[in-house]
Formats: structure tokens, sequence, C-alpha cells
């Protein structure tokens, strides 16, 4: 049985179809990335599967629940941690999790264990005595985590939740992640960070409400448009004119100090493009064949879906 | 004093606030027409950075030149010559598009048909020409962007102070935000930008990491990845990545990360230590069929050397 299975999932505001038919399966023990352009439906899509938001039409299961019949059920087994989650800035850290410990009712004799240990996963023990309104971001983003984790839920519902948080912070949020994978927890996470995307088992990318693509991020890289050439020269400005003339230019990507060029087949072109820069008096610093990004697949496949649009 | 393809010159630019340092003698140059990426954690002092370069704060130590100026002796004369946009961009989401562009407009002193001819240019530059009309709460996110940096760039500013101008905005409306910064850069407009994204670190010409207000590693993008790794990564591919990543722990290695089902291991010396790791990986029953060395992500490179600064101090 799936963690999340939904079938022609629907959801409109007013003339906006925010989700459009959205079939999903996502498997126990996942970590899936959802990932797409704003307004592609990404977080409908998780406040629906919360049960927070009653779908037009389709069905949605999460953890073998109906979330349409019977949200109620789900609450005890999944954490939801919505973009704007609430948490008490003149409580401290400690106070905000005893609270949540309440909400969910758990038992007063396991309630502190739980809490010293959910303090000490998201590092936070030190700052136990801070008013949470006095952490810095990323703590803030590990408390709402801690608090969403409180009553050992099998499912995890997080909806960009490491936005504006610094690499270093959103390395230990990856980290934590990564440990409850490790136990079996399920997770759903959106997130408009690339990086983050390739430390996820799975990743479905969103488009006008709907699902577009699925895999492996391994698998779905491969789709940027042909391979990749790396090139270092020193006049970065001169090759960008010129590149677009070279008979097997698909695309390019200009970087600070190189420029990423996609051709059919690297190992043809390469020799090409040795001899198109030399007569050109453009002299190569380094080229190499590397490995598209996610990112370049990421582009490549919502133009591609914005061009096939009817207008 | 500055030569004029210097932009900004700082020179042990340091800013105290009591007994705390938010910024520790700075030294740094941005050539004209460069884009200057200044990255560090969140409180690390980029902000403290910025108000002083725009003459907003002075300086306790050491002193700054922007545009030629020193932002000691006359801070007011550089407002007129730079741009300003920061993480909180602040349009006004009840006027359209044109309405905000006048109002920053006259703001920064442009009157009459100079004021119709900016408008028209940048409004054209970011594509906006067709929906100038519409109220600014309706535009999507990525075009709010794009206006509020045209909002910022109406005066011709020499140069460009970016604070994270991109958070929470997709890849696509990224990319084309950074389209319009080379459009920029290759008109001889400076750019001084912040950001937390590490694809957008690496479209910039040359980069300052900051930790702590210190200084810890500046130069192109390739240079620091190159140069500044204080170790190596190694990336394995296993069948089993969750038994691979429990052994690699209590073997005691440090920072091991799983990326989908490959496994990331960031320490000193693991180059030497690859058929160890793989023996490891095999006596958990992990099932290993790569481990290899990899070249660090600038993220990688980053991380690290906050973590190697957190250590020293």
């Amino acid at each position: 049985m799936n963690a999340i299975h939904t079938h022609n999932l629907c959801r409109s505001f007013g003339k906006t179809h925010a989700v459009q038919n959205l079939t999903l399966d996502i498997e126990p023990g996942a970590v899936f990335g959802l990932i797409g352009p704003d307004g592609a439906g990404k977080t409908t899509t998780l406040r629906m599967l919360a049960g927070v938001l009653r779908p037009d039409a389709g069905r949605a299961q999460v953890l073998a629940h109906d979330v349409i019949k019977n949200p109620e059920a789900l609450r005890s087994k999944i954490g939801y941690m919505p973009q704007q989650f609430s948490l008490y800035g003149d409580l401290s850290v400690l106070e905000n999790l005893q609270f949540f410990a309440q909400i969910y009712r758990i038992p007063r004799a396991q309630q502190d264990e739980r809490i010293a240990r959910l303090l000490k996963f998201a590092q936070l023990t030190q700052f136990s005595h801070r008013p949470a309104a006095k952490l810095s971001g990323g703590m803030k983003k590990k408390l709402g985590l801690a608090c969403a984790l409180i009553h050992n839920p099998q499912l995890l519902l997080l909806d960009e939740p490491t936005n504006g948080v610094d690499p270093v912070s959103r390395r230990e949020f990856w980290d934590i992640l990564s440990d409850l994978h490790l136990q079996g927890v399920t997770i759903l996470i959106s997130t408009p960070y690339m990086d983050e995307a390739e430390r996820c088992t799975q990743v479905g990318l969103m488009f006008r409400g709907q699902l577009i693509r699925q895999g492996q991020p391994e698998t779905l890289r491969l789709l940027a448009p042909g391979q990749m050439l790396v090139l270092y020269t020193s006049n970065l400005a001169r090759a960008e004119t010129l590149l677009p003339q070279f008979p097997h230019y698909l695309s390019h990507q200009r970087y600070g100090d190189r420029l990423h060029l996609f051709v059919p087949d690297a190992n043809q072109a390469m020799p090409q493009l040795r001899s198109f820069l030399q007569r050109h008096q453009l002299p190569i610093e380094t080229l190499y064949q590397d490995e598209p990004r996610l990112e370049e697949a990421f582009i490549h496949l919502i133009r591609q879906a914005r061009q096939e649009e009817p207008a | 004093m500055n030569a004029p393809h210097i932009a900004v010159q700082a020179q042990g630019l340091t800013r105290k606030f009591g007994d705390f340092v938010a910024v520790d003698h700075l030294s740094f140059q941005v050539a004209t027409g460069e884009i200057f990426g200044f990255l560090g954690p969140n409180g690390s002092g980029k902000t403290t950075t910025i108000r002083m370069l725009l003459g907003l704060m002075a300086p306790t130590q050491g002193s700054a030149h922007v545009l030629g100026i020193d932002i000691a002796k006359k801070p007011e004369a550089i407002a007129r010559r730079v741009g300003y946009m920061s993480q909180k961009f602040s349009l006004y989401p009840d006027l359209t598009a044109d309405e905000n562009l006048s109002f920053y407009g006259r703001a920064y002193g442009l009157r009459g048909g100079q004021l119709t001819r900016r408008k028209d240019e940048v409004l054209e530059l970011i594509g906006l020409s067709q929906r100038r009309h519409q109220l600014t709460a309706n535009l999507a996110g990525g075009w709010q962007q794009r206006l509020a940096l045209a909002a910022a760039i109406l005066h011709q500013p020499e140069l460009l102070f970016l604070d994270e101008p991109t958070a929470g905005v997709d890849p696509v409306s990224r990319r084309t935000f950074w389209r319009l910064l080379y459009e920029l850069a290759a008109k001889k407009t400076t750019i001084f930008v912040t950001t937390h994204y590490m694809d957008e670190a690496e479209q910039c010409h040359r980069l300052a990491f900051i930790h702590r207000g210190k200084l810890i590693a500046m130069g192109p993008p390739s240079t620091i990845k190159q140069e500044r790794m204080p170790g190596d990564v190694v990336e394995i591919i296993c069948q089993q990545p969750q038994a691979g990543v429990r052994a690699l722990r209590e073997a005691g290695f440090a920072d091991v990360a799983l990326y989908g089902r490959r496994i990331h291991i960031a320490d000193k010396a693991l180059a030497p230590r690859l058929a160890e790791i793989q023996h490891l990986l095999h006596q958990a029953g992990a099932q290993p069929h790569t481990v290899r060395i990899i070249p660090p992500s600038l993220e990688d490179v980053f991380i690290a050397n906050v973590r190697e600064g957190n250590q020293t101090s």
C-alpha cells in the first residue's frame, strides 16, 4: 500500500484551477520532492493531503485514510509544517514543544523523554530556554520541525521549510530529514531549491496544477536537452554571441566564469567546437563534458510545457 | 584616490555594536562592471556591510570608497549614484506597475519627459511593457521581483546593491532575473549581490565568503571550488544506502549525507581511504558499486569553510 495515493484530485479557487486531475503515488519510506514554478499547485496539494483543505473532486488516500471522508483519523499519524507555521514567540523553545505535546495528547509520562530527544535531534538543547522569537531563522525552522514531530508521525508534509535559510542551516535541516528517512518516516517536501531536490529519492515536477514528470533525480537530470559541455574562455561575452552560430548548438547557460553549452553529441561536437572557436580567434582555457544538473532539466521542461500550452 | 575601474574599495572596514563585531576588518575591491557575490550565513555581517557601503551607517573603523566617494566623508553623495533592492522589496501592491515606477522615479528626482522615457526603457528591459497598467498585487512573484529591479535602476545607477533579491522565487524566474543582471553588467553597471542560492553564486564573476564579519575566501567560483575545499568529497552509490550511512557514521566519518540513494562524505584526506570505505560498506552489507572522489559543489566548499571557521574561533 502506498503512503500517499491520489487520483484525479482537483481544487479550484474561483476561476483558478490550482490543482487539476493530480494523480500521485508515493511509496512508504520515500523522500519525495515536489518542485515546480510558483503557482504550480504545490501548497494546495500539501494542504489537501494534510486534511486541512477539502478537494473539489477526485480521491486522495493518505496512510490508507480517505482525506475527504476521514481527515480526523489522519491527524495523529502525520506531521504537517505549513509555509507560515506559528510558534509562540514569547514562549521558550521548551514551552513550545510542551504546548504541542499537549495538543497531541502525549501522555505526561512520555512527554519529558520525547521532548529531550527532539531537542537533541534538532540540536536545540542548549537553546531550550530561549524565547522562540529570539531564535535565528534556521533555528525557528528546526523548532517548527521538532513540533511537527512531537507525536512520532509516520508521514511528514513539509511546505518549503527552508525558504530564506542560509546554506549551513539548510544542510543541518536536511541532515535531520535524512535521519528521519533512515528511521523509515515517509517525507513529502516542496522546495524551490534544486540542490535539495537532488537529496530526494523521488522528484515530482508540477506545472499548472498537474504532475508533468516524476522520477529519481539522477534520471530527471538527464531530461536536459542534449549533452553538456563546459567552456572556460577569457572572453565569455564574445563566446556567448558566437556560439549560436556553431552548427551543433542547442542552447547555452552563462555562469560567472564559464558557459554551459548543450549539443546533441558531446564527443562529436568537442573537436569541432575547438576549431570553430580557433577560427574566430577565441582562445579556449578549458573544455570538457559534464553531467547536466537537475536545474537545467527543470528549466527545459517548464519552458517546453509553457510552449505547448494553448495561448 | 580611486582608479576609475574600481567601483568599491573597502579597507579594514569594521562595524561594532557594543561589544559585538558585526563586520571585522573587511578588505576587498569590486571592479566596474563586475558581478560580485557576497555570501555568508545569516548574521554574518552582509547586510551591515551593505548599509555602510550605501552610506547609511558609519564604520567604526577602516574606510571604504564607493564610486570614488569616501563613505565616511560624503555619504549623501552615494545615494543618487547607486541602486538598492532589498530582500523585502517595497513595491506598493495597490498601485499599478507604472505608478510604482513613477513613485520611485520622482523620489530619485526624475521628472516629465525624462521620467516617461526611463519608465519605458526599464519596462522594455524587464518585458513588462504590455502589462504596465496591472495592479502590482496581481503580478506573479517573479514579475514583482523584476519590477523591483526596474525601480532600483530607473535613475541609471552605476552600482547596484541587491540583498537576497530572489529569495523564494522559482528557478525559471531566477534565471530570467539573472539574464537581466548580465545585460546590466555588460553595460558596465557594477552589481553587488547577496544570495543563499549556490546556483546563483555560480553566476557571479567573483565571490567573497564572509563568516562572523570576516572574509574567509574570495575569488571566481571555479577557483574557490578548486582551491578552498579543506578535504575531499566521496560519492557512494550502493544497493543499501541506509545500511551504508549507519556504518559510515559508526566508523566516525563526520559529514555523511544522503542524496537520494547516493551517499556523500565530506571530510579531510578521504582520497587515500577509498579502499577502506569500500571494505567497510561491504562488511555492512551496503553492496557498494561505486566509491569515488567527486569535485565539491560550491555548497560543499561554503559549508566546509564555515564549519572550519566555527572550530577555530
